[in-house]
């Protein structure tokens, strides 16, 4: 077997992305503009984001703050002092003709980023990290629409000055799946700080570069260490128009099998830009005028040098969910998969902590895991849109634990009602008699029916034993059926005979 | 004047990039405005070297909403619009 061979049936899928994330502020990164969604377009735009002549961008310390926040969650260096550039290119979605944007002193250097894959643990590194402004948004309108044959554009400059911190990871990344799952973990954290919100239309976009090598440049276990010389050799295609993690995974298996599928039959798999399309599930070729260094780049005279590095320590950022969900196997006696889902987003990893230290642990688990998430994921409802009603959802777990109701009824009817009538837990016992009966009140209710049925008690004591199956019936209707009938057959022969 | 200040083709690829199209004749004519344009910036050189007055640095402000423009000052510069949008030429 030749080299060559051997070369070409051991290929490596070799993955780096770029991943854009719209921090969440209330203003835009250089003007006071809002960043809330607007039914109408051009409704927050000001001389600064329009790009008009003399408008000055003020850099906005809430994106520094968010940025310097993923920068300690990153473990990524911060350093002394860091600066804008433009980036110069000619769209009608940049009305300034540039972005403004980091370019080599970007805030964040060299991070990590621990994830799971299939059980295993991997560190990816982060090469860097920046902060630049959003675009505006086009519309290419009638010829079909598509964006040669449009006979007009459409242009909202809403969206432009929004913050992004721009992801750029290292070619650590083996199969799509890989990177799904590092998405996931990032979205994760991303929103446990705080800066980032997954619902929003647009927070999230990814470009990924892709190039398929021969193992043999792969050096032994460490799948990290790649010849670079391989990795130049190959050609790559960047794939642009990502939108979600689920996305991702689809858009490179799909690149992955086209690059393989052009390797194996001895075509050239060309150096390009692909657009995901993801509706028709398929990359397409894109043209793209510009090379990197047509980019122009050069300092923004406007914004002054930042030095934040001391940021860091003064910043504080929550605990994160890779350490919580350690934490949580550890303190509350969780499975690795119950620790997981409890800590798959802070509101529910919140809410855990809230109702464990109030109740037995493994109880909370699995009313929060398990019936409260499996509920709402039914529902299709997020635990944040019930913020409002946790207190009420550890009323029921409360009523559980102190053996008031059956944990059947509880899940089954008192949750379910609450969520889809919008009743309080009390008013569901109460109201569909749930309440596990007392002994007391059974009880009570057996002296009860003997005083309110004198005949079928004299029937009774004139040797009619069936009359005993009447009042049983009385006491049952009283109990609201959650007494034991065997239990109160055997008390009021007692209290009859006694 | 130095000749190869600028060539005609680096003017057709900016002209490109800038996604506007040059016929021959504008190719020429721009390619000699150019070289004169980067010519004028010699004279920044004439300029002494003064410093900065201060080293400013972490100039930012608090992450509050200002009043945006109108919407009718928004698109009152521009040559088309339509339902509130700006509204140009075809871009691919
Ligand atoms: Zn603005």
């Amino acid at each position: 077997m030749t080299a060559q061979t051997a070369q070409q049936g051991d290929l490596v899928t070799v993955i780096g992305l770029e991943v854009h994330v719209q921090l969440e502020t209330d203003t835009k990164i250089f003007c006071g503009c809002s960043t809330e969604p607007s039914d109408e377009p051009n409704d927050n735009v000001c001389p600064v984001c329009l790009g008009l002549p003399g408008a000055l961008p003020v850099l906005n310390e809430g994106a520094v703050e968010a940025a310097v926040k993923i920068g300690k969650a990153i473990d990524a260096d911060i350093p002394e002092e860091t600066r804008f550039h433009r980036k110069n290119y000619y769209y009608p979605d940049l009305p300034k003709n540039f972005q403004i944007t980091q370019y080599d002193e970007p805030i964040c250097q060299d991070g990590t980023l621990e994830i799971a894959v299939e059980g295993e643990r991997r560190t990816v590194a982060i090469e860097r990290a920046h902060l630049e402004e959003d675009p505006g948004s086009l519309q290419h309108v009638g010829g079909g629409g598509g964006i040669d044959s449009a006979e007009y554009t459409l242009v909202d400059y809403n969206r432009a000055g929004t913050p992004l911190m721009e992801i750029v990871t290292a070619p650590d990344f083996r199969s799509p799946s890989e990177v799904r799952a590092f998405l996931a973990e990032l979205e994760e954290v991303l929103e446990y700080l705080g800066v980032f919100d997954a619902e929003r239309d647009g927070s999230l976009r990814i470009d990924a570069n892709l190039s398929i090598i021969p193992e043999a440049e792969i050096d032994g276990d460490d799948t990290d260490e790649i010849g670079m010389d391989a990795l130049e050799a190959a050609n790559r295609t960047e794939v642009k128009n990502i939108s979600s993690h689920k996305g991702a995974e689809k858009a490179l298996a799909y690149e992955e099998t086209r690059q393989k599928n052009a390797i194996q039959r001895g075509r050239a798999v060309e150096q390009e830009t692909r657009h995901w399309d993801e509706s028709r599930g398929i990359t397409v070729s894109m043209r793209s005028k510009e090379e990197e260094k047509d980019y122009r780049y050069f300092e923004e005279a406007d914004l002054p040098p930042l030095r934040v590095s001391g940021w860091k320590d003064e910043i504080a950022i929550p605990e994160l969910p890779a350490a919580r969900r350690e934490r949580f196997q550890a303190e509350y006696g969780l499975s690795e998969e119950a620790a997981s889902k409890l800590t798959s987003t802070k509101q529910v990893a919140d809410f855990y902590e809230d109702v464990a230290g109030e109740f037995d642990p493994d109880l909370a688990a699995t009313w929060v895991a398990d019936n409260l998430l499996g509920e709402l994921n039914y529902r299709d409802i997020e635990i944040t849109e019930i913020e409002g009603r946790l207190e009420e959802i550890k009323r029921l777990v409360e009523l559980v634990a102190d053996d008031e109701i059956t944990a059947k009824n509880a899940r089954e009817t008192v949750l379910r009602s609450m969520l889809d009538d919008g009743r309080m837990p009390d008013e569901v016992v109460k109201e569909d008699g749930l309440g596990k009966t007392g002994e007391d009140e059974v009880e009570q209710a057996v002296v009860e029916a003997i005083d309110e049925n004198p005949d079928a008690v004299g029937d009774y004591e004139n040797g009619d034993d069936g009359a005993i199956n009447f009042l049983v019936g009385q006491v049952m209707q009283k109990t609201g059926g959650s007494a034991d009938p065997g239990d109160v057959n055997q008390l009021l022969r007692r209290e009859l005979e006694g | 004047m130095s000749d190869d200040a600028v060539s005609p083709e680096e003017v057709r690829h900016v002209a490109d990039l800038a996604r506007v199209d040059l016929d021959d004749d504008e190719v020429d004519r721009f390619t000699e405005q150019f070289a004169d344009i980067l010519e004028y910036f010699e004279t920044l050189d004439e300029v002494p070297e003064v410093d900065r007055e201060t080293d400013l640095t972490n100039v930012m402000r608090p992450d509050e909403e200002r009043p945006s423009l109108e919407s009718e000052a928004a698109l009152g510069n521009a040559p088309e619009t339509e339902d509130g949008y700006f509204k140009g030429p075809n871009v691919s």
